[in-house]
């Protein structure tokens, strides 16, 4: 039974006077895995959130087979067969496998029949490409299996149209490859037809057939794969020929170590040892990156070195002296952090940008009078002066920094944290969820400082980020620093398994080993 | 609870308004239900509260300590926190006051006034202080925690003004020795009411200026808005949790202070008339802004001056005006959920408290 074409036609969508969708049509060819591509902001999913029913589009029809359809909510939509891969994991973790299939259902009855249940989930699994042991609980689960149970929910409840939400993002490149690979080859049988939110041309060129390109809300192109080069469709995600070549620029100047972090050790919010004794040094003057996978220790370094978190052993040292990262320390030695989701670490949403903006020298002159005094006037003058160099957009300086988009939040941090000398600076994803341009200026801005003789900690979970970055590469796996290397010789596979944890430095010599 | 000073929100003003309005129309349906006409209870309600000059320093008698109570909740929102421990440091601060008052009962009235205050404030701000380390420290849930301490403050009192501090003269009522006519707190010029009510207003006053004009409320706000961003700042989020429930603490044992000094003239079971927790209902109803405390405590002070009328000319329970401050509290919160929906920037709430303290204070 082959999946029935599906084909968007002439959608539009505004939000208040905001165009979010304009004239856009895609056409997802029955049994093919297609991509939509677009950088943050250019209405993907909006485009999907039209198909699944969580919006009404404005204008346009949306087909499938020969029906039109409507859907006015996500359960109309799965009743049509549209099942959706959200990017995060829409699983509940104390429960099994078996619970959380049978719990994804829309209509279950007052009593469930496990015995019964148990027994069609068997059967189920039986024919499925690929096995999860349905009564293990989901927490204990890698992200990899996670993602998969994603994808085996979709195909217990019968979806033969699966939308996925940039759902590698959350994956080892091994595992993505393999998510995708699975995927991939049920649509060749004919099964299932796949749509997949991605960013990454690594996996339109690997997987999809066709691609859909959005820029700014409108149709920006579309085709074959096999028809399409990279940068023809960087430009038309972009707007302009954008060279997605690495611009690495070497680091000339390595000085006296900086931040030095000796035998670390902490443990996350459940107790569980974090950090395993994770020891490295950063000098004055160059990047060094920090790969791994989320869940492996590197947040919980952040936290440590901004003072989110205590540490629990070991040493940590900025300028040779010990650090707490108290205020003072702080601002004598010059520390500074771009954290990750900055409104949810960096900010505090219902205060205004100036506000947010002064939250480093809040308490020194000009900003207190007579360190007790705030002066209102001084914090927003600066704010407005800054608002210029780093082009933050916003209705005033005084409107609740929460009202702002992603990029300009993240502009806002940047001023605040790099304004004046840094001598150590440490960013933690930083340009997670932000667009090309936004991008863009971070790592310049990140590279002026080291040029300047910062030391950068760039902790990243884009690999490309931290080659594109980084002086020297650590890669961590699960709490500890597993191995060392410089951006020129990076074997990017062998990073990967790093990663992904299979692959110690003793036995490099075992690729197999990472199955 | 962190926009500018400047900007005076109409929906700030409105929702608190109808929310008013609303308990006022389901009072009215449960005075119907007693027989009475709902009308003639608005008007008496009126004229108890400040329909005369008698019954509106009567009320303003009453706001006096309501103004300070209140604050034991409204400061530690402002970091975020649900503090209800007024009762507990009023009733402490009351009988530390009556301590200083004996210990310094030669000096004369000026000193033992100013002793009896600060004695007060320092025993409330160190019991509201215990809030707020057992819960930056150990993680312990501050409103339990206050509630339970309410509790304990109020059975530590009764030991003592029952016990150790009893006056053999006070028969029926235990009660300490009296603190002596020439240390009472005198009456404002003019007028039947006491200074207290000055306090109210200058504590409120400071408490906004602490929060909004001072480099101390800046990184409160920062606390409370999001730890973790002040964390990244550098600021000892521990630090700014005691330091605000000690200043919560204060206020609430200058109130029971006040009362001791201005009313009863000694520390009897009188002062455990509810006062902590009409603060809590002030703190809300004022969307914790400390200037809006003052506005809202009058309110509430001439609520509970009307019960005497309502029971001596429409022969009501005096337990009628509790029923409207339970309404109060309870639409008050609920009206929570209306902010914001008129404009799109996204009005900062308090977190409403657990299900079981809206009840122990209805």
């Amino acid at each position: 039974m082959s999946p029935p074409l599906l084909r968007a036609t002439g959608l539009g969508k505004t939000f208040g006077s905001f165009c979010a969708l304009d004239d856009v049509s895609l056409e997802l060819t029955p049994g093919s895995v297609h991509g939509l591509l677009g950088e943050n902001g250019a209405g993907k999913s909006t485009l999907v959130k039209c198909i699944m029913g969580y919006h009404r589009p404005d204008a346009g029809h949306i087909q499938l087979g020969d029906q039109e359809i409507t859907p006015k909510n996500p359960r109309d939509a799965q009743a049509l067969g549209l099942g959706m891969v959200y990017q995060h994991f829409t699983l509940v973790a104390n429960m099994t496998v078996a619970e959380n299939l049978v719990l994804s259902r829309t209509q279950l009855p007052l009593f469930i029949d496990w015995k019964k249940e148990a027994e069609a989930l068997a059967a189920f699994m039986a024919t499925m490409p690929f096995k999860i042991d349905l009564q293990a609980t989901v927490r204990m689960l890698a992200a990899g299996e996670k993602q998969k149970l994603e994808i085996l929910k979709q195909l217990y409840l019968k979806s033969q149209i699966i939308i996925l939400d940039e759902p590698t993002s959350v994956l080892t490149p091994a595992e993505a490859d393999e998510v995708l690979g699975m995927l991939h080859g049920m649509t060749r049988k004919n099964e299932l037809s796949i749509l997949i939110i991605t960013h990454k041309f690594r996996e339109v060129l690997g997987f999809c057939d066709e691609v859909t390109v959005l820029r700014r809300g409108k149709q920006a192109g579309r085709g074959k794969v096999s028809q399409l080069t990279t940068n023809q469709m960087a430009e038309m995600m972009m707007g302009s020929a954008t060279n997605l070549e690495n611009k690495r620029v070497p680091a000339s100047n390595v000085n006296e170590p900086r931040l030095q972090v000796h035998e670390l050790t902490a443990a996350d919010d459940m107790g569980v040892p974090a950090l395993c004794g994770v020891s490295f040094e950063v000098c004055s003057g160059e990047i060094v990156g920090v790969a791994a996978v989320a869940g492996n220790g590197q947040e919980e370094l952040v936290e440590v070195i901004a003072g989110q978190r205590i540490r629990s052993g070991g040493t940590l040292l900025v300028h040779g002296k010990d650090y707490a990262a108290t205020r003072d320390q702080l601002h004598d030695r010059k520390v500074r952090c771009l954290p990750e989701e900055p409104l949810r670490n960096a900010c505090v949403s219902n205060m205004s940008v100036a506000e947010n903006m002064a939250f480093r020298s809040f308490d020194r002159p000009p900003f207190a009078i007579a360190r007790w005094v705030l002066s209102h006037r001084q914090i927003r003058k600066s704010a407005d002066e800054q608002q210029r160099e780093y082009g933050i957009r916003a209705p005033s300086m005084g409107s609740p920094i929460g009202t702002l988009s992603g990029g300009n939040v993240q502009r806002a941090v940047l001023a605040r944290e790099l304004r004046g000398d840094v001598e150590v600076l440490i960013a933690a994803n930083p340009c997670m969820g932000l667009d090309f341009a936004a991008v863009t200026e971070i790592h310049a801005r990140i590279r002026k400082a080291r040029d300047q003789g910062a030391a950068v900690l760039l902790v990243s979970a884009d690999l490309d980020e931290v080659l594109a970055l980084a002086d020297r590469i650590l890669v961590m796996s699960e709490g500890r620093v597993v191995y060392e290397t410089r951006p020129e010789t990076a074997d990017v596979t062998l990073m990967g398994k790093y990663m992904a944890g299979h692959e110690s430095q003793e036995s490099q010599e075992s690729p197999a080993a990472a199955e | 609870m962190s926009q500018p000073a400047s900007r005076l929100d109409f929906e700030a003003v409105l929702v608190p308004l109808a929310a008013i309005v609303v308990s006022l129309a389901l009072f009215g349906v449960f005075i119907l239900c007693n027989g009475v006409s709902a009308s003639s209870v608005y008007y008496e309600m009126y004229r108890g509260a400040f329909g005369t000059w008698f019954s509106t320093q009567n009320s303003l008698t009453r706001a006096a300590p309501l103004m300070l109570t209140a604050l034991c909740t409204a400061l530690p929102a402002h970091l975020g926190l649900v503090v209800i421990g007024g009762e507990g440091a009023l009733v402490l601060g009351a009988l530390a006051s009556v301590v200083a008052a004996h210990l310094l009962a030669s000096f004369g009235p000026w000193v033992v006034l100013i002793g009896m205050g600060l004695t007060g404030a320092a025993v409330g701000a160190l019991w509201l202080g215990m809030v707020g380390a057992l819960r930056t420290l150990r993680g312990v849930n501050e409103t339990i925690s206050s509630l339970l301490m309410n509790y304990i403050a109020i059975g530590v009192f009764k030991q003592i003004v029952e016990g150790p501090m009893r006056d053999p003269a006070s028969l029926n009522k235990p009660s300490t020795l009296p603190i002596g006519d020439a240390n009472m707190l005198g009456s404002l010029p003019g007028m039947d009411v006491h200074w207290g009510l000055v306090y109210g207003v200058v504590a409120c006053l400071f408490s906004y200026v602490l929060m909004r004009r001072t480099v101390f409320g800046f990184s409160a706000r920062m606390v409370g808005g999001n730890v973790r961003a002040a964390q990244l700042s550098g600021i000892s989020v521990t630090k700014r949790v005691i330091a605000t429930c000690m200043l919560a603490g204060a206020a609430g044992g200058l109130a029971g202070m006040t009362e001791v000094a201005a009313i009863h003239g000694t520390a009897n079971a009188s002062l455990i008339c509810g006062y902590g927790y009409a603060g809590i209902l002030v703190a809300f109803l004022a969307r914790q802004n400390p200037l809006a405390v003052i506005p809202v405590a009058l309110l509430l002070g001439g609520i509970s001056a009307s019960g005497g009328l309502l029971q001596r000319s429409l022969s009501l329970p005096d337990a009628t005006v509790n029923v409207l401050q339970g309404i109060l509290f309870v639409v008050i919160l609920a009206s929570e959920t209306f902010y914001g929906r008129w404009k799109r920037a996204p009005a900062a709430t308090v977190p409403a408290p657990a299900a079981s303290v809206v009840a122990e204070v209805a």
